[in-house]
């Protein structure tokens, strides 16, 4: 299916940019007419998987390039986050809420993930890297307005 | 200047403005754990009341040196009044272990009480 709009980020992997992540995608995802606190969630949605991205996939190496896109579909707000890091062994694992390999974050990472979005998709090889697919449905109203203007 | 620390006789007084993420985290472990060192207390409050997001790497430096303050039998309280920072520490699963109140001079009142 062909997003309606779309917006493609790539930056290297260094803290100060997770911020400017989750910034670029609240810009685009305040045009959907979301609830200020659904675009906070969305905000801590895409703080964890681009932290995950950093810390994870990349170990911090700023070498490393985290891929974000944030695509409007008819029915929701798809964000991908991609990185071609270290990947994570053992997925299903990581996915249960108290893992992760940094215990400072308690693997809180995907909880706030999966808790916040509607749907969460993780996909992850050893030493090729992890993509990360979030989706949030769209507030009724906006739906009328983008298929009117497109 | 994110990050501000004081000694108050037995509590290091520790407050943090602005986006408490992955970018601050690393900074802020580091200070808190070199103050609470050569300040040489027990007691850590954590006044949230200046920042405007965090996320689990914020939430991570609080849940490590709550560890830290335990080992060194003393107590951790946090200071904040912004309901959506307080939905992220009720999720966490931090307010099953850390006391909150809306603003310092009441987490203060806690950790004097807990002297007592």
């Amino acid at each position: 299916m062909k997003a309606i709009n779309h917006i493609k980020l790539e930056f290297p992997s260094i803290a100060g940019n997770v911020r400017l992540a989750r910034v670029t995608v609240a810009a685009f995802a305040s045009e959907l007419d979301y609830d200020v606190s659904v675009l906070e969630e969305i905000k801590v949605a895409v703080s964890e998987a681009v932290t995950n991205a950093i810390v994870h996939g990349y170990q911090k190496d700023p070498q490393g390039i985290v891929t974000l896109t944030a695509s409007l579909y008819d029915s929701n707000l798809e964000i991908v986050v991609e990185d071609r890091g270290k990947g994570i062994d053992n997925l299903d694992q990581a996915l249960e809420p108290g893992e992760g390999t940094d215990p400072e974050r308690m693997g809180l990472g995907f909880v706030f993930m999966r808790t916040f979005m509607d749907e969460l998709e993780v996909t992850s090889e050893p030493d090729l890297g992890t993509k990360v697919i979030m989706r949030k449905k769209l507030p009724s109203e906006v739906k009328a307005k983008w298929f009117n203007e497109n | 200047m994110n990050l501000e620390i004081k000694k108050m006789g037995d509590t290091l007084l520790v407050k943090i403005f602005g986006d408490f993420d992955l970018e601050l985290a690393d900074h802020c472990r580091r200070e808190i754990d070199r103050n609470y060192e050569k300040e040489a207390v027990k007691n850590i409050l954590f006044d949230l009341t200046g920042i405007s997001f965090i996320d689990s790497s914020g939430l991570g430096v609080i849940l490590g040196r709550y560890r830290k303050v335990k080992e060194n039998e003393g107590n951790v309280v946090i200071a904040s009044g912004d309901s959506r920072i307080i939905k992220l520490l009720n999720l966490s699963g931090i307010t099953r272990l850390i006391p909150v109140y809306p603003n310092t001079a009441q987490a203060l009142k806690y950790l004097a009480g807990k002297v007592m």
